[in-house]
């Protein structure tokens, strides 16, 4: 029982930001406004809010192995993507009844992380680190999107899915809850909002947690000087590892999530603009923080969306700008910076009110 | 089909995907290896050659020509780009990839929006000749020369001029350099102004058998970092014997079973190649010889 109550201990910590009542009573505010939000608005919008949900988790899992671990990986588009194809694959050849469509996010998910420590293995036992990191894994990203954009021709099947190729695949059923009176078919409004919004409130406080306990000490000392930690007796290859692994299944979860709200999943969501998007939301939010990034990700992803309406060639041209800007003057990130700036200011009055 | 005409067909096809491996990849390399900075806009810089070279042919130039300007259209590029992003990152490399990623998103969008989705090709000059009973075109041989002629030209340059070694002194040991007298900030733009200018000489090279289109930049970058991978950070060392390796790598992959296996054979390679050798053939070498 203290065990368990420990780990809510470790909810607080050096790594995350954010602490003591304050803190968790704007947490509750913000999360009793994102339950009550469906009530105020309609089916359309709410899907729409379902959308930006669904980035977050990769967003997160960039903050994960990039912010605080330090190995920046473009790869996390390329485990979005193999999980969303295999959801597809096995939903398409099993069906939704029985509960099936969880069993294939867990299995998708588990796709994910097992190709991801595959190829982590080979790189981080193979002390590849740094901007090597990153071209490995771009290159894995580039060439996935390749492969599955020729696979056109009718012999590119699994069983009953055909890949389609550029086309991606599509019509696999929505996330389905069995119950007594028939089951519940989360199309992507209201119901799949609740149910993804659990899963982003599950996954926030457990990544803090994870970070905040021994394991995620290591991580950041590791960012912080990977020679060090492993003098001081950390197989940091591990741990390394780990991470990537536990990243990998959440860009996973990103990317089924992504095939059940629309339903389709195609190669491009592989390719080098698919990547390179997560890392903007990352980058300009705050990568070195999980509160930073999840804010960073949904005002730049809904600024992007804006764009996209009013000037739509130009949006992608304004995040390169941003996300350069934000490297050159801001490399720790807007929101971050915003934040930092606050605290700062709050405690200054604090101590003249002392 | 005789022995000697099979033997002439392999031969072509991987002097054909050495030529492509190391120019693609020797841009890359200089500014890899010399400052340890990864541009991922490379692929635009070979864009932007490409786009050049077929701006000034379609003016009337000749394609030698087209393709000299192509090359320091790159380069002026990369000039500016070092002076304005580059040059303040220095100390954190992997926000330089994180920047170069965005150039690289601006330059493509910038380019779609301003050249329109695709531009007059050049047609590929020099036709063909006949061995045995397939065609084969000659450009494709000038591309393997001028691949040898560049890995020469860029040991001339860092071995034999006075650049060469002010930069191989500032790539040492910046500081002694810089004490010594050395503007190392020149040096780093002379440097990445030369990578940019043989992504260039790569894309103008390459115009003349390609569709152009923004996205043209992606077709190269992959080989072009399979192989900076492989090769390490050393030109001479890594570069040219990992092209070769990856050569036969990808052009017997390609012939067994078709393009994209080409591609697959060359990722497994790199995987394989950087649990074996983690710092490249380059670093593989150099420990051997000290």
């Amino acid at each position: 029982m203290t065990g368990f109550l420990s780990l809510f201990r470790r909810l607080e910590g050096p790594q995350t930001l954010g602490r003591g009542p304050a803190f968790w009573a704007l947490f509750a505010l913000v999360l009793a406004g994102a339950l009550a939000y469906p009530l105020f608005s309609d089916g359309y919008t709410v899907g729409n809010t379902v959308y930006f949900f669904v980035w977050v988790f990769i967003a997160l899992s960039l903050s994960l192995i990039w912010g605080y671990g330090g190995s920046l990986s473009f790869g996390q588009t390329a485990f979005f993507g193999i999980a969303g194809y295999s959801y597809g694959i096995l939903t398409i050849n099993f069906g939704a009844s029985y509960g099936f469509t969880w069993i294939a996010l867990l299995l998708a998910v588990g796709m994910a992380a097992l190709i991801a420590a595959l190829l982590g293995y080979f790189m981080f036992f193979g002390r590849i680190a740094g901007v090597f990191l990153g071209i490995v894994t771009l290159a894995v990203t580039l060439m996935l999107e390749r492969f599955m954009a020729q696979t056109a021709g009718p012999e590119w099947r699994i069983g009953a899915a055909r890949l389609n190729g550029f086309n991606g695949m599509s019509a696999m059923p929505p996330l389905t809850i069995p119950w007594f009176g028939g089951p519940i078919v989360l199309f992507a409004d209201v119901g799949l909002y609740y149910v993804v919004l659990a899963m982003l409130v599950l996954v926030y406080l457990a990544l803090r947690i994870l970070m905040n306990s021994a394991f995620g000490n290591v991580i950041v000392a590791i960012r912080e000087n990977p020679e060090r930690a492993e003098m001081l007796g950390y197989d940091i290859r591990k741990y390394q590892l780990i991470t990537f692994v536990i990243g990998a299944a959440l860009a996973g979860l990103s990317g089924v999530l992504y095939t059940v709200w629309g339903q389709y999943i195609t190669p491009s969501s592989m390719g080098m603009t698919a990547a390179s998007l997560p890392l903007i939301w990352v980058a300009v939010g705050g990568r070195s923080d999980l509160t930073a990034t999840i804010i960073g990700t949904l005002v730049v992803l809904s600024g992007f969306q804006a764009l996209t309406i009013y000037g739509s060639q130009y949006a992608l041209v304004f995040m390169g700008v941003l996300l350069v800007l934000t490297v050159l003057i801001a490399p720790n990130g807007l929101v971050l910076g915003v934040i930092n700036w606050i605290t700062k200011l709050v405690t200054r009055r604090k101590q003249e009110a002392a | 089909m005789d022995i000697a005409t099979l033997a002439f067909s392999a031969l072509y096809q991987f002097g054909d995907a050495f030529a492509f491996l190391v120019l693609s990849a020797c841009g890359l390399a200089v500014i890899f290896g010399m400052m340890g900075v990864i541009n991922l806009a490379h692929g635009e810089f070979i864009m932007c050659g490409a786009y050049v070279t077929a701006a000034t042919v379609h003016a009337g130039l000749p394609l030698p020509l087209g393709i000299l300007c192509g090359t320091l259209a790159s380069a002026l590029v990369g000039v500016l780009v070092e002076l304005l992003v580059i040059r303040h990152l220095y100390e954190r490399p992997l926000d330089t990839i994180v920047a170069t990623w965005g150039l690289s998103l601006i330059a493509t969008q910038g380019t779609l929006i301003l050249v329109g989705s695709t531009m007059a090709g050049v047609g590929t000059p020099f036709g063909s000749f006949q061995v045995g009973a397939y065609s084969y075109s000659i450009y494709r041989i000038v591309l393997f020369t001028a691949s040898l002629a560049v890995l020469g030209a860029l040991y001339a340059l860092f071995n034999w001029t006075r650049f060469g070694v002010l930069a191989r002194a500032t790539i040492q040991v910046p500081h002694m350099a810089a004490a010594l007298g050395v503007d190392t900030r020149l040096i780093y733009s002379l440097t990445f102004a030369c990578g940019a200018g043989l992504a260039g000489l790569a894309g103008g090279l390459y115009a003349p058998t390609m569709t152009l289109v923004p996205t043209m930049g992606a077709t190269f970058i992959m080989e072009a970092f399979v192989t900076v991978v492989i090769g390490g950070a050393d030109v001479f060392l890594g570069t040219a014997p990992a092209g070769g390796i990856l050569a036969i790598v990808k052009s017997g992959m390609t012939s067994w079973q078709g393009q994209l296996f080409g591609q697959i054979g060359l990722l497994i390679a790199v995987i394989i190649v950087v649990r074996v050798l983690p710092k490249g053939i380059s670093g593989f070498v150099l420990r051997e010889r000290t």
